[in-house]
């Protein structure tokens, strides 16, 4: 008998939605508040696997087709390219620079190198975390 | 000051062991990136050698901030000398690996998991920071754990649960000891813990921490009564890994070895470094005893790493410029030697089809190259005296009969002839005596799978005779080692 997960799909499909956004707003918030990137991807990949809990990994894998390692190689490249471009502008491994730039509503905010490299952990975090959970998934 | 050359030879394994990963099915494309990858890091590496030899200690301030704010990399002759040896094993191992091993373990992230290891070793020997040798460390460890695992055969999963293990809780130590002396100095660049580990002095608690990071890297090392996990570990991988481990892993617990017994525990030598000495002398003598009671190669050369690493420890515990010099030509000397011996027995074995030594014999007719090359490499282990291991005896040696250390000494002295009978009965009952059939032997590229060793041996034959070339470059590292306010001020006081 197929039982009927009407409640929790329903359920999912709000709650999702919210704990991204959680997961968005302690991402960027890293620098001046508690966060940043290891939590803020733990938070987005707890959203995936949710998504796993309430349907099945084949349907996950559909609408969501991603090898999971290339996303950790991505997020790789990332931190490893913030740190060179400190090598190209002549400065040490790993130097950072930011700016203050006026945006039209957001009003005046600080754009920092260090954010590329929080995404770079955000992608090595998210492809860990999912890699672990659909190989150990996976095998029988 | 600003200078990224130290930076080379971290960043082209990392960035390489990225590349890999998006090549995993097509292998054509990974060896020839890896060999690209391992080429480019040699070169980096030469070029730093010839930095640090012309211009003296090279530091980097990592992301700009001054130095004990920041991660220092510092490299000095010692360092920079390992680098160098590391990616030239590193290159030799990646061509032995491209003929024996199979294709099931290349498309499971060998390569990339390699250069992950090659990262994490140059790493450690390049940090100036002693949390970021710890990251490292477990950079190195984690890629280990995988290339032990990899392949997933019995009891390769039973030793990488010991190996696991084990290594867990000696980082768990490792951190520990970070903490307690982070509680005592305030500081975490080496430099700095160095100079107010001397402004304070002796204290009880310094001589404590400094045994713990004794025990600590004496667990990565293999030394006396902790290297119960290695003869098993080693045991198990393929020949490639096995070569990779033999001449890097433990080679890593002694450099960290050396690095804090010459830069932070000055103050107590007298207790410090005479544990130390007692600890090596036993690893002597252990080895030794292992080396052999086996009849099996594989064995006899995994306790001969145990040897070497008592030898080098005693010319540390020595703490003379002579024995320092005695100890990093010994360094040097060991880890390719070892490297070459591991993959020329992985030929025998594969050969053979058995690491048993009572099962193969007379393989010098039929493969008369493998025979010469295994035979001048184990001379060169022995260290007699035109080949490589040679002058790093003759020097620790030396300076230990010069101290009235005769007991040690003697130890020393007569291990080398304990390795050079271990190793000689793999020669004589390998290769002499009657030829027998093996069964896959057709199969076995050995003229392929030789270059690697080759390469090495040749190596090691140039170490040896080019010793007098060598020697103003190798006494340099030892002076830097001998003399720790020369890398504190090279870091602090630019």
């Amino acid at each position: 008998m197929k039982t009927n997960n009407v409640i929790l799909e329903t359920a999912t499909r709000i709650l999702l939605f919210i704990i991204l956004v959680f997961a968005i707003d302690i991402f960027f918030a890293g620098h001046y508040y508690p966060g940043g990137g290891f939590i803020g991807g733990l938070i987005f990949a707890g959203a995936l696997v949710l998504l796993l809990i309430t349907y099945d990994i084949k349907t996950v894998a559909k609408f969501l087709p991603f090898n999971y390692l290339v996303v950790i190689a991505v997020g790789l490249l990332f931190a490893v390219g913030t740190g060179i471009g400190g090598l190209l502008f002549g400065k040490a491994f790993l130097t950072h620079w930011f700016t203050y730039v006026d945006f039209p509503i957001l009003g005046k905010l600080s754009l920092h190198t260090a954010v590329l490299f929080d995404i770079g952990v955000v992608l090595v975090v998210i492809g860990t975390a999912m890699a672990i959970i659909q190989t150990i998934g996976e095998s029988d | 000051m600003n200078n990224s050359l130290i930076v080379l030879p971290l960043l082209i394994p990392f960035i390489t062991a990225i590349i890999l990963i998006f090549f995993r099915k097509n292998i054509p494309v990974q060896r020839l990136l890896s060999v690209i990858g391992s080429v480019l890091t040699i070169v980096a590496a030469s070029f730093l050698v010839a930095t640090v030899y012309t211009k003296g200690i090279q530091t980097t301030n990592l992301g700009n901030w001054e130095a004990p704010f920041g991660i220092t990399l510092v490299s000095d002759m010692f360092s920079a000398l390992l680098v160098l040896t590391t990616s030239i094993i590193a290159l030799v191992c990646l061509l032995y690996s491209f003929h024996s091993i199979e294709k099931s373990r290349e498309e499971h992230y060998y390569y990339p998991v390699l250069f992950f290891l090659i990262l994490g070793v140059n790493g450690a020997f390049t940090t100036g920071d002693i949390f970021n040798l710890f990251v490292f460390f477990e950079v190195m460890l984690m890629a280990s754990y995988v290339l032990l695992a990899i392949g997933g055969t019995k009891p390769q999963l039973r030793e990488t649960i010991k190996y696991l293990l084990v290594n867990i809780i000696s980082s768990g130590l490792f951190v520990i000891a970070i903490a307690y002396l982070y509680s005592i100095v305030g500081t975490l660049n080496m430099a700095h813990i160095g100079m107010r580990l001397n402004e304070m002095g002796q204290s009880g608690i310094v001589t404590v921490i400094a045994v713990l990071f004794l025990i600590v890297f004496g667990i990565k090392g293999a030394i006396f009564p902790l290297y119960f996990w290695l003869p098993g570990a080693y045991y198990v991988p393929p020949a490639p890994v096995m070569a990779l481990f033999g001449a890097l892993l433990t080679k890593v617990g002694v450099y960290a070895i050396t690095r804090t017994y010459t830069l932070f525990f000055t103050q107590d030598v007298a207790y410090t470094h005479g544990l130390l000495e007692v600890l090596a002398i036993l690893t002597i003598i252990i080895g030794a005893i292992g080396a052999i009671a086996y009849s099996d190669v594989k064995k006899i050369i995994i306790y001969n790493i145990i040897i070497a690493i008592g030898v080098i420890l005693f010319g540390i515990s020595s703490f003379t410029a002579e024995a320092l010099t005695g100890s990093v030509f010994y360094l040097i000397h060991d880890m390719i030697i070892k490297a070459a011996l591991f993959l020329l027995i992985g030929i025998i074995i594969k050969i053979a089809g058995s690491s048993n030594l009572k099962e193969m014999g007379g393989l010098i007719n039929r493969y008369p190259g493998l025979a010469w090359t295994y035979f001048l490499a184990a001379l060169a282990l022995a260290g007699v005296p035109p080949l490589s291991g040679f002058i790093g005896k003759v020097l620790i040696i030396r300076s230990g009969i010069e101290a009235g250390n005769y007991w040690g000494s003697g130890v020393v002295l007569m291990s080398s002839l304990f390795v050079l009978f271990s190793v000689m009965r793999i020669f004589i009952n390998g290769f002499w005596g009657e030829a027998r059939e093996y069964k896959n032997e057709e199969t076995v590229p050995v003229k392929r799978l030789l270059v690697a060793p080759v390469i090495l041996t040749i190596c090691a034959v140039l170490y040896g005779v080019g010793t007098e070339a060598i020697y103003p470059i190798i006494s340099l590292a030892a002076e830097t080692l001998s003399d720790p306010e020369i890398y504190i001020n090279a870091v602090l006081k630019e």
